[in-house]
């Protein structure tokens, strides 16, 4: 392989509109930040899709995939309680 | 034993429509095929953008340049969303353009035909974008997460360009008399190897029945491309120009057209690097890549300075 490369993997979050959650669109190859944050507005923002962008390095993002898998989210399974639906209301009390 | 059962498990999660994800377990056959597949894709993309450079400074009005422009930097952006996804499967950039120098790899042959007229900025906006069109709202449903999700975004941006080629169409059609023939000249030109687009004949085709199961493809070659073919046919009559084949006849029993059988000799020759661009296209993409070498090493050490100068301060 060619000794040049194209650079550091970024993630890239945007943001739609104010006061929405950022939301991850895809990745880009930079050099360093200034040259990812206007990468990721030419590449992911081209019509007016984001308000916000977030670029983070690949490496540095932590994942639950890499850990255990579904056994990882077993403490949440056994605890019904945690729902609305578990409760029993009487008929006819409303806005609850 | 543990293998069967993971596959097991893996076909379940497929049937059940559960995208699969980069770091699931998957079967290597089926991460080979979308490496191949994707990267495939993403060169395509970017090859793609050379046939329509060629007519960037002669666009005929500043409004058709920049739509022009537009459309590149497009195809640009949809290249990048591609190689991001196939580099999800472990395979890193830099080997994926190795891969395109050497030969190794493939992209659509239909970008190995030249651009003579600016009626070809039309034909291929219309009717090889209308194509790929086909082609990848079907793989919006694709099993691999990140490919589908790519596909959806391109999907969403790419239906102006084939209304951009359309227009242009329109324009020449309704034209003088030149310019008339100039368009029905492009349709010539263009019209079987677009068809050609979707790939062999389903009985003929290497791949597909394993990709259908694994619903990495959700539809076969000849179902795409009669869908194409249906569609196409009912917007060219807008146009008033004459498709190149003499045995296109709505089938009232199929209700799809049919069409003459297809010459697989000229796909399988222009496949196989014998086409009119195929010397032409690779040979600039490794010196557009090489002239650049300069611009990323600069970028390189730029990075470094000023991680450095942070560091001091």
């Amino acid at each position: 392989m060619s000794s040049d490369d194209q650079g550091i993997l970024w993630e890239v979050f945007i943001q739609v509109k104010a006061g929405r959650a950022y939301k991850h669109v895809g990745s880009l190859h930079a050099y360093d930040k200034e040259m990812a944050m206007k990468s990721a507005r030419d590449l992911y923002t081209r019509r007016n899709e984001g308000n916000g962008i977030w670029i983070v390095k690949s490496e540095d993002i932590v994942s639950s995939e890499a850990i255990d898998g579904e056994a990882f989210f077993d403490p949440s399974n056994d605890k019904v309680y945690r729902h609305p639906t578990f409760y029993k209301i009487p008929d006819g009390v409303k806005h609850i | 034993m543990e293998n069967e059962r993971k596959l097991e498990e893996f076909q379940q999660k497929i049937d059940a429509n559960i995208k699969i994800e980069p770091k699931d377990w998957m079967p290597e056959k089926y991460r080979q095929t979308l490496i191949r597949q994707i990267s495939q894709h993403a060169h395509s993309e970017i090859i793609g953008m050379q046939p329509e450079g060629n007519w960037l400074t002669r666009a005929p009005s500043l409004r058709a340049k920049k739509i022009l422009m537009a459309k590149i930097q497009d195809e640009a952006g949809h290249g990048l969303y591609l190689y991001c996804a196939a580099e999800t499967l472990g395979v890193k950039r830099e080997q994926f353009l190795q891969w395109l120098h050497e030969g190794k790899a493939k992209y659509s042959s239909v970008f190995n035909y030249p651009t003579l007229t600016w009626a070809d900025m039309g034909a291929v906006g219309w009717l090889v974008d209308g194509a790929a069109i086909v082609n990848q709202v079907s793989l919006q449903g694709t099993s691999y997460g990140p490919y589908s999700r790519a596909m959806v975004k391109i999907c969403m941006e790419e239906s102006f360009h084939q209304r951009q080629g359309f227009e242009i169409m329109v324009q020449l059609a309704k034209g003088t008399e030149e310019q008339k023939q100039m368009a029905q000249d492009a349709l010539n030109r263009w019209w079987w190897p677009s068809i050609m687009m979707f790939g062999p004949h389903d009985s003929e085709s290497a791949h597909s029945n394993q990709s259908l199961k694994w619903k990495i493809k959700r539809e076969s070659n000849d179902e795409l491309r009669q869908r194409y073919i249906n569609k196409t046919i009912e917007q060219g009559q807008h146009l008033g120009l004459t498709f190149p084949d003499p045995n296109l006849k709505f089938n009232e029993e199929t209700k799809n057209y049919d069409y003459s059988p297809i010459d697989w000799d000229e796909f399988w020759n222009v496949v196989k690097g014998n086409g009119p661009g195929n010397k032409l296209r690779i040979n600039h993409h490794i010196k557009a890549h090489e002239d650049g070498k300069w611009v990323r090493e600069a970028a390189k050490a730029y990075s470094k300075k000023i991680n450095l100068s942070k560091k001091i301060a």
